[in-house]
């Protein structure tokens, strides 16, 4: 068993060596850019498919986010879904008519559609979708540092309980903000449980035209796979930076990186404005596809999801984090499913979605015991866990010579 | 000197010429437990200065209260003319100690040469922007900041720049934790038993290193000992705490003569 896992190992670690990374980096691009007509071919009806793997690349965002705070950084956050929630509401208040008093009805648009089909003006705040998503991240972002400041002196299981309390804070907030924010004001910002909705879809900056989902999905698939693209590389920059060593030295000692000049404040805060910045990303993407924003959506068990994709696919590592995206918001949308006629089999009656997270519980007990550090670890946890060292270093005349020596000291 | 004081500055000691980094009065209360009593300390520039004393004399602590992990009770750091009294564990680095720890603290998931970079944190200038954009500024930084963890690398005698640190051996680790502390480019060098667990030729070796740090970079040192042979070879002038209190200072020949110093290491003899 462990030589057949040994062998595949070498055989995969060869099979990348075939061709330079960024050459992998083109094929896999390829292939998400070809995804859609793939499924085309292969199934008869590849629209759920497809909805599934748009949901799919939203999470995606939210778990390389989180993967920052948790993976990079070492903070245990189990409120994410507050990031969430913030994001989905700056889509659901510049994108819809929630607010249909302002500019005395006439509503506001930026790079959208100012009349509708009969020609009356259309009230609300109405952003284009491109605008919207970074005035969302930033909010976020302003918000994850908000929220992060109380947690910077708590560690491990405190600082978890604290992320967890905000995570249901702030979808309350939103819930109870029928009139005004905060008790400020009488303005509606939520609609209560009935949430905001429709939202505006999306159009591209220079037309007026929207796309058309949940109709026709695969414009809408390349304006999540355009997203995720972008925050991938926004992600490998800034784990090769300096603040991307900072996240790794303080998640290892604290003090020791204190001691060598890390501003441990600056570096945490960071850590919490970017992973958040990446949540309002994907909440306001999420936010337009499922054409509402419900508070209904924003519960405990949806950063435990989030969680469990950074731990199962890998934490720290980016390519894990995104597998453990794909499987799990697959599992959760197909195998449960499945999984549904077996207790009527068995005899008992209940509903297999009311348990999605005992399996999911399940699922992550599994992995601790027969995988701890992930599908997809990282190479240092890789390194940590099984000793594969990178000798590329020392290739070259004086290769022997200096082994030789170490193992003389 | 078991007398409290309360005067956080001591005119004896301003004004004497050449003097690095000046402790006067430090003193750190843990509850009931006086860990560090009123002691007055400095370190002249390219000075090698050792604190020894027997276990739980209160040097580490002290150490720590002069780096900023602590906050003393009472008494006043000055560095280079600066007040850092209190001050936090980065911006004194920032102001130019660095130091390593008794217990090894490195980052162990991270290459050697990557631990070296994060020593050199605070001289980067890297903003996130620029991260992000990767700016040719950040590029050559970047590029610069590798050159030269490499370049620390060999300056303390380390072969395996790419393993990561938990793998290294031990000594090694030792040899990796000066790299890195040198990495934020200090003017005064806290060693914290840097020789624990180390054979007598790689104690020479760090003796050298030592000296070499002074004559060739101008950097003081400020060692903590047990190994009294490294400690006698190589220091200008050596401090003796015990039970927290200064019970000697003065140059090595006369410290080892002194009967208080003998008494705290042997005990009292009748």
């Amino acid at each position: 068993m462990s030589t057949a896992t040994a062998t595949l190992r070498t055989n995969a670690a060869g099979i990348r060596r075939l061709l330079p990374n960024w050459a992998w980096g083109l094929i896999f691009i390829g292939l998400a850019i070809l995804y859609p007509y793939i499924l085309d071919q292969l199934l008869a009806a590849p629209d759920d498919l497809l909805d599934a793997s748009i949901q799919t690349l939203g999470f995606m965002i939210m778990a390389l986010g989180l993967n920052i705070v948790v993976g990079f950084a070492g903070l245990l956050d189990l409120g994410y879904v507050a990031f969430y929630a913030i994001g989905a509401f700056v889509i659901g208040w510049l994108g819809s008519q929630q607010f249909p008093d302002v500019a005395g009805g006439k509503g506001i648009h930026i790079l959208t559609r100012a009349k509708s089909a009969f020609g009356s003006d259309v009230p609300g705040i109405h952003i284009n979708f491109f605008i919207v998503i970074f005035i969302a991240a930033g909010f976020t972002a302003i918000w994850g540092v908000i929220l992060g400041a109380p947690t910077l002196r708590l560690r491990g299981d405190y600082l978890a309980i604290v992320t967890l309390a905000f995570g249901e804070i702030v979808p309350r907030v939103f819930e109870n903000s029928t009139s005004g924010i905060f008790g400020i004001g009488h303005t509606d910002f939520s609609n209560g449980r009935q949430g905001i909705t429709p939202i505006d879809k999306i159009n591209l900056p220079w037309t007026t035209e929207t796309l058309r989902y949940p109709l026709e999905l695969k414009p809408v698939y390349y304006v999540g796979l355009f997203m995720v693209l972008l925050v991938i590389f926004f992600n490998i920059r800034l784990r090769d930076s300096r603040l991307g060593r900072a996240w790794i030295a303080v998640r290892e000692d604290e003090v020791a990186a204190a001691s060598m000049g890390v501003n441990l404040v600056r570096t945490k805060l960071w850590a919490y404005a970017i992973g958040a910045a990446l949540g309002g990303f994907a909440g306001a993407f999420l936010g337009t596809y499922n054409n509402t924003v419900n508070v209904d959506q924003f519960e405990f068990g949806f950063s435990v999801f989030i969680l469990c994709m950074v731990i199962i696919g890998g934490m720290g590592n980016i390519w894990g984090v995104m597998l453990g995206a794909v499987v799990l918001s697959l599992l959760n949308r197909y195998l449960l499913k499945e999984l549904n006629g077996i207790p009527d089999k068995i005899g008992l009656d209940f509903d297999v979605t009311s348990i999605n997270f005992g399996i999911f519980g399940f699922f992550l007990l599994v992995m601790m015991v027969l995988r701890p550090e992930g599908l997809l670890p990282s190479s240092r946890r890789k390194l940590e866990l099984h000793g594969e060292v990178d000798e590329t270093d020392h290739i070259g005349a004086e290769s022997d010579h200096e082994l030789y020596e170490v193992r003389q000291s | 000197m078991t007398e409290q004081s309360t005067q956080p500055h001591d005119a004896a000691l301003d004004g004497g010429g050449g003097a690095l980094l000046e402790a006067s009065h430090i003193s750190k209360i843990f509850g009931g437990l006086v860990a560090v009593n009123d002691v007055t300390f400095r370190v002249p520039e390219k000075a090698i200065v050792s604190l020894i004393g027997p276990n739980g004399a209160g040097k580490t602590t002290f150490f720590n209260c002069l780096t900023g992990l602590y906050r003393p009770t009472t008494g006043r750091v000055v560095f280079d003319g600066q007040d850092i009294t209190a001050k936090r564990a980065d911006l004194v680095t920032r102001a130019g100690i660095a130091r390593t720890f008794q217990n090894i603290k490195l980052f162990r998931t991270m290459t050697s040469i990557e631990n070296v970079q994060v020593g050199m944190h605070s001289q980067l200038r890297s903003r996130v922007t620029g991260m992000v954009i990767r700016t040719p500024f950040v590029r050559r930084e970047e590029k610069a900041s590798y050159e030269r963890a490499r370049e620390l690398l060999r300056f303390v005698g380390l072969k395996r720049h790419n393993e990561l640190a938990m793998n290294l051996p031990y000594g090694d680790q030792r040899r990796l934790e000066i790299a890195r502390a040198l990495a934020s480019d200090p003017r005064l060098l806290l060693l914290d038993e840097p020789t624990a667990g180390m054979n007598p030729q790689e104690s020479e070796e760090l003796r050298r290193l030592m000296d070499t740090l002074r004559t060739e970079r101008g950097i003081s040192v400020l060692l903590i000992e047990h190994d009294m042979k490294v400690v006698m070879n190589v220091s200008d002038h050596i401090t003796v705490l015990d039970h927290g209190e200064k019970i000697a200072e003065g140059p090595p020949a006369e410290v080892r003569a002194n009967p208080r110093v003998i008494e705290a290491y042997l005990g009292s003899q009748a």
